[in-house]
């Protein structure tokens, strides 16, 4: 049974957002590591590129497959988790400690359309 | 599940040891058990050990079943010696590999058991069944009364030898095999594999499969899942029918040609192999290795440097064993010559690579 944080917000595609003021700290779920397997790569976004909410930022990749990261809101990417490069398996670890990356937001009405803790747990039953 | 899905004599203790189940080859088949990193370094390191009953077994015998087999297979069986086994591929004639396969060679006159991959046993055995008018032969597709379990591994002797009771499988050396009876029932011992690694094939009965598969898990043999297995055979520079070797791609093309016998006096693809090794193949399987850690996977474009498309990936991997993004791709020949640099577009972006030995792990084989 994977785990759902408390006072985050959740995509359908399995991204997780911690807001703190206008930046969006973005990462994914424990449903989604659990899924992919061990993850060995998570390719990112350069600080300073700008997202689009829906769009694909990167991806993470295990042993077998790759899945594409979509965002859940639109902004310009102003931090990512260098260390995930040597060690993607932070994210096995702890799905919700480790942050892929930052962004400032452009437009924070797209946090609505996002789900609460409970919403996303019925997603994934 | 799909109902449509077979199931090997194994399946119920893969459900139970928790493994993750997805279809391949028409079989419900374990994916991975602990997890395919784990299970991959427990074969390179230690010992795993597989469900491999999908594999097809297809006996053949009669009068003419040396010619007939030769007929077929692009490897030279004249002459086997009983216990000895031999990789090769069955062609069409115009090259394209109907599937490849190993050639046992049994202890009886004019008797070999022919192994073949699960997804192809009834292509097969049709194929087998057409090409043997105006032969005496008897075509015997007995998959499913067998089971199989590969044992891989640096303590892949001991496991069997010992663990198992197999005494008789430390005298053999790769690529032969021994008959045994247990329990008034034949069980067949081969020194074979699929991993790159020291290892042995155990055809038997589901109920001693059974058996088998309970006795080394119990003493803490690794349960390794076709996941691993598949980043094994890539490593060790072996190709899936599928995905390296298909109806389009022919052993020449695939870099087999080694196992493809011209001087014999016929099999079925001989003159296009011939023609192929002549004139050359539009089209070569070569190794890339990436400079960075993105990884390329099945169906990723091969460009050059101005974008050009010069070929697909067959299979790919971040190599759990070497540590660096690695990859078998269909190119161009005027790309396959090792030392050029390619580009793999992944997703967005392209990442630099060049051609290198598609076996890129060093494989130990007990010689």
């Amino acid at each position: 049974m994977s785990k759902i944080a408390e006072g985050l917000l959740y995509s359908e595609s399995h991204e997780w957002v911690k807001v703190d003021g206008d930046v969006a700290i973005i990462g994914v779920s424990d449903f989604a590591q659990s899924e992919m397997g061990d993850i060995t790569y998570v390719d990112m976004p350069d600080i300073d590129d700008d997202v689009t909410a829906g769009d694909d930022f990167g991806a993470l990749e295990s042993v077998k497959t790759s899945s594409e990261l979509i965002a859940p809101v639109s902004g310009k990417v102003v931090a990512r988790n260098d260390a995930l490069e040597d060690q993607p398996e932070q994210i096995n670890e702890d799905a919700y400690g480790a942050w892929i990356i930052k962004v400032e937001m452009s437009d924070k009405g797209e946090l609505e359309s996002l789900l609460n803790a409970a919403a996303y747990a019925k997603t994934i039953e | 599940m799909d109902n449509s899905l077979k199931q090997t004599c194994l399946h119920d203790l893969h459900v139970e040891l928790g493994a993750k189940m997805s279809p391949f080859g028409g079989f419900d088949m374990p994916i991975q058990y602990s997890g395919i990193i784990d299970e991959h370094n427990a074969v390179r390191h230690d010992v795993g050990v597989f469900d491999v009953s999908h594999m097809g077994e297809i006996f053949i015998s009669g009068p003419d079943a040396e010619t007939y087999v030769n007929h077929i297979f692009t490897n030279d069986i004249r002459g086997m010696e009983p216990g000895k086994i031999l990789y090769g591929m069955m062609l069409y004639p115009d090259g394209g590999t109907v599937d490849d396969l190993l050639v046992y060679k049994e202890s009886h006159p004019d008797h070999y058991l022919l192994v073949v991959n699960a997804a192809n046993i009834d292509k097969d055995y049709t194929w087998m069944m057409e090409q043997a008018a105006g032969y005496q032969v008897v075509i015997d597709n007995r998959s499913e009364q067998w089971g199989q379990i590969a044992v891989q591994g640096p303590q892949a002797e001991k496991a069997v030898c010992g663990l198992l009771g197999f005494p008789e499988a430390a005298q053999l050396s790769f690529y032969t095999f021994c008959d045994c009876t247990r329990e008034g029932q034949r069980v067949i011992v081969s020194r074979t594999g699929y991993t790159g690694e020291d290892g042995f094939e155990i055809y038997a009965t589901p109920e001693q499969t059974r058996a088998y598969w309970k006795a080394l898990i119990a003493a803490g043999v690794k349960p390794c899942g076709l996941g691993s297995r598949d980043t094994l055979r890539f490593e060790a520079g072996l190709p899936l029918y599928g995905d390296e070797l298909t109806a389009e791609i022919s052993p020449v093309m695939a870099g087999l040609g080694m196992f493809c016998k011209l001087d014999k006096p016929e099999f079925i693809g001989r003159d296009a192999l011939a023609e192929q090794k002549a004139n050359g193949v539009p089209r070569k399987l070569i190794g890339i290795e990436l400079a960075d850690k993105a990884v390329p996977r099945a169906g990723y474009p091969v460009e050059l440097e101005d974008g050009t498309e010069v070929g697909v990936v067959t299979t790919g991997y971040h190599s759990i064993s070497l540590e660096k993004s690695i990859c078998f791709a269909l190119v161009d020949s005027a790309s396959a010559a090792l030392g050029t640099p390619l580009w793999i577009r992944i997703r967005k972006r392209t990442f630099p690579g060049i051609v290198v030995k598609k076996r890129f792990y060093q494989t130990n084989y007990k010689k």
